[in-house]
C-alpha cells in the first residue's frame, strides 16, 4: 500500500503524530507490532479479559481522549506489524513488516514521510542470580499486569533506579503482590539540586509514595541489589546499602525472600530503523531539530526514540512531529507558533528528564562487583570472566568484546548485555547497528517479489520489480 | 501469578504445556497464560541447559522463547494463546538434531 | 600521551594478516611493535567469516599459496585449536546444473593436477555428505583440505602468542623514511615507532598506508554481506557452495555478484555469504544484495526458509586489479613490506603470507616466488589517465 505518512510505533508519540497530521488532511497508516493501539504506556488488556488495565490514573484521561480521536481520525490503523527495515528508495520510503504473530509474511507499505516513533526499552545492569526465573525487567512486570493481568509472583522486590520503579512497586502492590521492598540506589538527598526540574514531577510523585505507603511498601534508598537466590527460580534478593561513592557498604546485606524480583535502570531508545536509514544519532537518541526532523529528508522521529523522557515529552514531540510532517508533505515550511504549547510542553519535560536521567544513575564501579561467573549475554550465556578476557586480547570497545566473545551476537542482538558490558569493560556504549530489527525468516527475505497485503488498493507506484 | 482481576470463566479454553492442560483467557499472551498457571520457565539454555522464561516482557530480550505447535522460538510475551495450543519447553535451538 | 618506541619491525594493521607476519617475525627472533588505528580485529578481519579454502583457486600462485598456509594453519590449529575454532570441516561445492557439473569436475582436474585433494560426488551421494541438501542437484566436489576458524578469535589470540607488543588506538600518519629512502618507522597519532622494517598489513587501507609512505598501491574495497542466522544444532556440516561462486570471486564487475556460500558454526549460527559490490566504503544496508544470498541459500538448503536471520554485515575485502595479494619488500622503499590485499581470503592465506614477509624480513630465501605479488607490479596511474 501507499500513503503520505507511515508512523511506526503506536504509543503516545506516535499516537499524536498520526492524529495531528490526519487532522490536516495527510493520508497516515500507524504501524505498530501490538494488537492493539496504546503502546507500552497505554498498553490495554485484551477486550476478552474484561476489564481497564492498570494504566496509571493520570494517564487515562489521555487514552480516552486519544482512543475516541482515533476511532474518528481517518488514519489506517495497522496492529501486529512488525517492522524489520525502513528503506529509502527513489521516489519515498518503504517500511517493511512482518505480520502477525505468525511473522512469516512481510508487507511493505510505501509513503513519502516515515514517523519513527519506536520507543524504547529497559536496561537491567547484571548481577548474580538475573538470569533466574522470576526476575524480570521492572517494565516488564508491568507490561505483564496491563496487558494479561498477570503478575509474575505473590511476593515482590522492585528494585534498580527510576522513575518506572514508583508505578511498578504501586501497581503491584494494587494488584494483590505483597512488595517487600522499593529498593532505590538513588540518595534522596540528591533530589534538591534537582528540585526545580522535577517540580512538575512532584505531584504525581507524591501521588506514588501516598499508594506506597497504603500498600505498606518499604521503601530502602541508596541500596541496591547484589543477588538473587534461586536453583531453577527466584527465592529471594540480598540487597545492600550503597555507599557514597557507589560501592556496597560492606556488612549491610540483607536476605528478603521473594519470589519476583522487578529490577531496571532505565531505558534506552530504539534506534534500529533510523540507524539503517542513516539518521545521524546523537548518543543513543535519533537527533531531531526542532520539528523534529531527522536530517535524513522525509524521516521524522518521536518520543523515546529521541531521549527518555515519559509520555507527556512523547506526547508533545509527536504532536509537532505530525504538524511538520503535514506541511512538510504540502511544500511549505510549518509556523511554528502553531505548536507554541506543544514546545513549551516539551521543553519543560526535556529538562525533566534531563534532571532525572542525572538523578538516577546507576551505581558507579557497577561492573567491578560483577563475579567472574555471572552470565553477562543471556543469549549466548557469555559471563563476566569470558568479557574479562576478551579484554586482554586486546578488545577495546564493546564491538571487539562482542567479536572474541559472542556477548551481543545472540537473539536480543546484545540489547540486554550492552549496558552491562560497557559497566564491566569501562568502554563506552555505543549503538549497535541492527540492520535488522528483528529476526526476518530467510523465505521472506528470499522471496523477492513482496506480495501486497489483502485489502491493499492496486496503486501504480505499489509495482516492485526484481531487485 | 494471581489474576488480579477474575474474568469470565466461561470463556476460558485449554492449551497443552508439556502435555498438561492448562486454562487460558481469551487476549492473553502465552506468557500470561503460563503465568496465571503458576508456570514460570518454559526454557532452557543451549549450553548450561538453564531455565528461563519472562524477562522484558516486551519482545526485545527472547529468553521468553517457546515452541507452540511444534514452531521453535516464538517469544511467549507476544504470540496470543489460541485455544488448543500445543505449548512445550524449548530445549536448547529449539530445533531438533 | 606520546610515546617514541624503539623494535626491528612494526606491522601496521592487528587484522589476521597482521598477526601471522607478527607471529612469523617473532618465531623469526624479531622484536615486533604492531599498531592499529582501531581495535585487533576491527576492519575486514572481523566481518569475514574465517574461509580457508583451496577449493575456489585456480592453480596459479594464489593456490600455491593456499596450499602452503593451509599447512601452517593445520600446525597452528594443533596448539591453538579450540582457542582459534579451527574446524578441518572439508568443503563441498554443488553444480546447480548439469553443465555446472562438467566445469566443476574439469576445474578440480586442473586444481588436483596442482596438489588439490578434490573429490568428484555424484548426485546419488551428495545427501550422504550434506543431508538437508536440496534433492535433484547434479553433483558436486568434495575438498576435505578447506578448513575454518573464528577469525577474530584467531588473530586475538595469534597476536598473542606472538609476543609483540600492541598498540591498538595508534594511526599511522606517517611511514618514516631517512634522507636515503630508507624506512626508519612510523609516526602515529600518539607518537613515533623506529624500526628498520615496516609492514603494510592494513588490509582494505593498505593503499592508503602505502600512499603514506609515499607509494602506490591500487588497494581497493570490494563490499561484502554477510547474513548471519539463528542458533541451530550442527546441520550444514561442510562449507558449502554453489559452483558459479568460483567465477564471482574472479569477476571484474563493479555491480552486485551474489552465489551463495553456507556453512555452520561452532556457536550455532549458520552463516551465509558471498556478495560482492564496488560501491567504495559504503556500509549502508543492500537489502538487494542480502535477500540475493537469502535467495542462493534457501535454494542449496531448502529448510533455511523457516530459519531466521538475525543479523546481517558488510565487510570490505581489500582487492587489487589482478585478485593476487601484495606480498614482500617494496623495492621502492627499502625497509617497507606489504601483506595486504587478499580480496576474500585473508583469513586463509594469512600464515602463509606471515611466513613469507618473515622470510623476507630475515633475509632468508623465501618459501615461495614471491614475483606473482610485487608490490610495485602496478604503474602509478598518469594524472591524464587518473581523469
Amino acid at each position: 500500500m501507499r500513503t503520505d505518512l507511515a508512523v511506526i510505533g503506536a504509543g503516545p508519540a506516535g499516537l499524536a503524530a498520526a492524529l495531528a497530521a490526519a487532522r490536516r488532511g495527510i493520508r497516515v497508516a500507524l504501524v505498530d507490532a501490538a494488537p492493539r493501539p496504546g503502546g507500552q504506556y497505554f498498553r490495554q488488556p485484551a477486550p476478552g479479559l474484561g476489564t481497564e488495565g492498570a494504566v496509571p490514573r493520570h494517564g487515562r484521561r489521555t487514552w480516552t481522549r486519544l482512543r475516541a480521536a482515533l476511532a474518528e481520525s481517518a488514519v489506517d490503523v495497522r496492529p501486529e506489524h512488525h517492522v524489520w527495515c525502513v528503506e529509502r528508495e527513489s521516489g519515498g520510503l518503504t517500511v517493511h513488516a512482518l505480520l502477525g504473530p505468525e511473522q512469516r509474511e512481510s508487507v511493505d507499505v510505501r509513503a513519502d514521510a516515515v514517523l519513527l516513533a519506536t520507543g524504547g526499552y529497559e536496561t537491567v545492569l547484571p548481577f548474580p542470580g538475573w538470569t533466574l526465573p522470576g526476575v524480570v525487567t521492572a517494565g516488564g512486570a508491568q507490561a505483564m499486569l496491563k496487558g494479561g493481568l498477570v503478575t509474575p509472583g505473590r511476593t515482590a522486590v522492585v528494585a534498580g533506579t527510576g522513575p518506572l520503579l514508583l508505578p511498578v512497586a504501586t501497581g503491584l502492590a494494587a494488584a494483590g503482590v505483597r512488595v517487600a521492598a522499593l529498593v532505590e540506589s538513588t540518595d534522596p538527598a540528591r533530589l534538591p539540586r534537582h528540585a526545580r526540574a522535577l517540580a512538575g514531577k512532584l505531584p504525581e510523585a507524591a501521588g506514588y509514595a501516598a499508594r506506597l505507603l497504603r500498600h505498606r511498601v518499604p521503601v530502602l534508598t541508596r541500596h541496591t541489589v547484589v543477588r538473587a537466590h534461586g536453583e531453577d527460580r527466584l527465592t529471594g534478593v540480598t540487597v545492600a546499602a550503597l555507599e557514597a561513592e557507589g560501592r556496597v557498604r560492606p556488612g549491610t546485606e540483607r536476605l528478603l525472600p521473594c519470589d519476583a524480583l522487578a529490577v531496571g535502570h532505565g531505558m534506552l531508545p530504539h534506534t534500529d530503523l533510523a540507524e539503517t536509514l542513516g539518521c545521524r544519532l546523537d548518543g543513543h537518541a535519533v537527533a531531531v531539530d526542532a520539528e523534529q526532523r531527522t536530517d535524513v529528508p522525509g524521516v521524522w522521529a518521536a518520543g523515546e526514540a529521541t531521549g527518555i523522557g515519559g509520555a507527556a515529552l512523547a506526547l508533545a514531540e509527536g504532536h509537532i512531529a505530525g504538524r511538520s510532517v503535514a506541511a512538510r508533505l504540502r511544500g511549505t515550511a510549518p509556523d511554528p507558533h502553531d505548536w507554541a504549547p506543544a514546545a513549551r510542553i516539551r521543553a519543560r519535560e526535556r529538562t525533566a528528564a534531563a534532571a532525572l536521567h542525572a538523578l538516577h544513575g546507576p551505581p558507579a564501579h557497577w561492573g567491578d562487583g560483577v563475579p567472574d561467573d555471572t552470565v553477562l549475554c543471556r543469549c549466548e550465556e557469555v559471563t563476566a570472566g569470558a568479557v574479562r578476557e576478551a579484554l586482554t586480547l586486546g578488545a577495546g570497545d564493546t564491538r571487539t568484546v562482542k567479536l572474541l566473545t559472542r556477548a551481543g551476537m545472540g537473539w536480543c542482538q546484545g540489547r540486554m548485555c550492552a549496558p552491562g558490558v560497557a559497566a564491566l569493560t569501562g568502554c563506552p556504549p555505543t549503538p549497535s547497528r541492527r540492520p535488522f530489527a528483528r529476526p526476518v525468516p530467510l523465505g521472506v527475505l528470499a522471496a523477492r517479489h513482496d506480495r501486497p497485503t489483502p485489502h491493499d488498493r492496486p496503486h501504480p507506484r505499489s509495482e516492485e520489480g526484481p531487485s | 501469578m494471581t489474576s488480579p482481576e477474575s474474568a469470565d470463566a466461561a470463556r476460558a479454553f485449554e492449551v497443552t504445556f508439556d502435555g498438561r492442560p492448562v486454562e487460558a483467557l481469551p487476549g492473553r499472551t502465552i506468557a500470561a497464560v503460563l503465568w496465571a498457571a503458576g508456570i514460570t520457565s518454559w526454557r532452557t539454555t543451549r549450553d548450561g541447559g538453564r531455565p528461563r522464561g519472562v524477562f522484558c516482557g516486551i519482545g526485545v530480550c527472547f529468553d521468553c522463547l517457546v515452541t507452540v505447535n511444534g514452531r521453535p522460538g516464538r517469544r511467549a510475551c507476544l504470540v496470543p494463546a489460541r485455544p488448543g495450543d500445543v505449548i512445550r519447553t524449548q530445549e536448547g535451538t529449539g530445533h531438533e538434531d | 600521551m606520546s610515546e617514541s618506541l624503539t623494535c626491528d619491525v612494526v606491522v601496521v594493521g592487528a587484522g589476521m594478516t597482521g598477526a601471522a607476519c607478527a607471529l612469523y617475525a617473532a618465531r623469526a627472533g624479531l622484536g615486533v611493535t604492531v599498531v592499529d588505528r582501531g581495535p585487533v580485529a576491527g576492519g575486514t578481519t572481523g566481518a569475514g567469516e574465517g574461509n580457508l579454502l583451496v577449493s575456489d583457486k585456480a592453480p596459479g600462485p594464489e593456490l600455491g599459496l593456499a596450499l602452503l598456509s593451509l599447512r601452517l594453519w593445520a600446525e597452528l590449529a594443533a596448539r591453538y585449536g579450540p582457542d582459534i575454532e579451527y574446524d578441518a570441516k572439508g568443503g563441498l561445492v554443488v553444480a546447480e546444473t548439469p553443465e555446472a557439473v562438467d566445469g566443476l569436475r574439469a576445474f578440480a582436474d586442473a586444481q588436483r593436477a596442482a596438489g588439490v585433494t578434490a573429490e568428484a560426488v555424484p548426485a546419488d551421494r551428495l545427501h550422504d555428505l550434506e543431508p538437508r541438501l536440496a534433492p535433484a542437484l547434479p553433483g558436486g566436489v568434495r575438498y576435505p583440505q578447506d578448513a575454518q576458524v573464528m577469525p577474530a578469535l584467531a588473530a586475538a589470540h595469534l597476536l598473542k602468542a606472538s609476543g609483540a607488543r600492541l598498540l591498538t588506538g595508534h594511526e599511522v600518519t606517517r611511514v618514516l623514511r631517512a634522507r636515503d629512502g630508507a624506512v626508519r618507522g612510523v609516526r602515529t597519532t600518539r607518537g613515533d615507532v623506529h624500526a628498520p622494517a615496516v609492514v603494510n598489513a592494513a588490509g582494505t587501507w593498505g593503499g592508503e598506508l602505502a600512499s603514506r609512505a609515499d607509494v602506490f598501491l591500487p588497494v581497493m574495497p570490494r563490499r561484502g554481506f554477510v547474513l548471519v542466522t539463528e542458533p541451530l544444532p550442527p546441520r550444514i556440516r561442510h562449507k558449502v557452495y554453489a559452483a558459479d561462486y568460483v567465477a564471482d570471486v574472479a569477476g571484474d564487475t563493479a555491480d552486485l555478484l551474489a552465489s551463495p556460500v553456507v556453512e555452520g558454526t561452532a556457536a550455532g549460527p549458520v552463516l551465509i555469504g558471498a556478495s560482492r559490490e564496488r560501491v567504495g566504503f559504503d556500509r549502508s544496508l543492500s537489502l538487494r544484495a542480502v535477500r540475493a544470498l537469502a535467495a542462493g541459500a534457501t535454494r542449496l538448503f531448502p529448510f533455511l526458509s523457516e530459519v531466521r536471520a538475525v543479523r546481517t554485515y558488510a565487510g570490505f575485502r581489500p582487492y587489487l586489479p589482478d585478485h593476487l595479494p601484495a606480498i614482500g619488500p617494496d623495492p621502492r622503499a627499502p625497509g617497507l613490506f606489504h601483506a595486504c590485499g587478499h580480496e576474500g581470503a585473508g583469513i586463509g592465506l594469512a600464515p602463509g603470507t606471515g611466513l613469507l614477509v618473515a622470510q623476507a624480513l630475515t633475509g632468508e630465501t623465501p618459501g615461495l616466488d614471491l614475483a606473482p605479488f610485487r608490490p610495485d607490479r602496478f604503474p602509478r596511474p598518469t594524472k591524464e589517465a587518473a581523469r
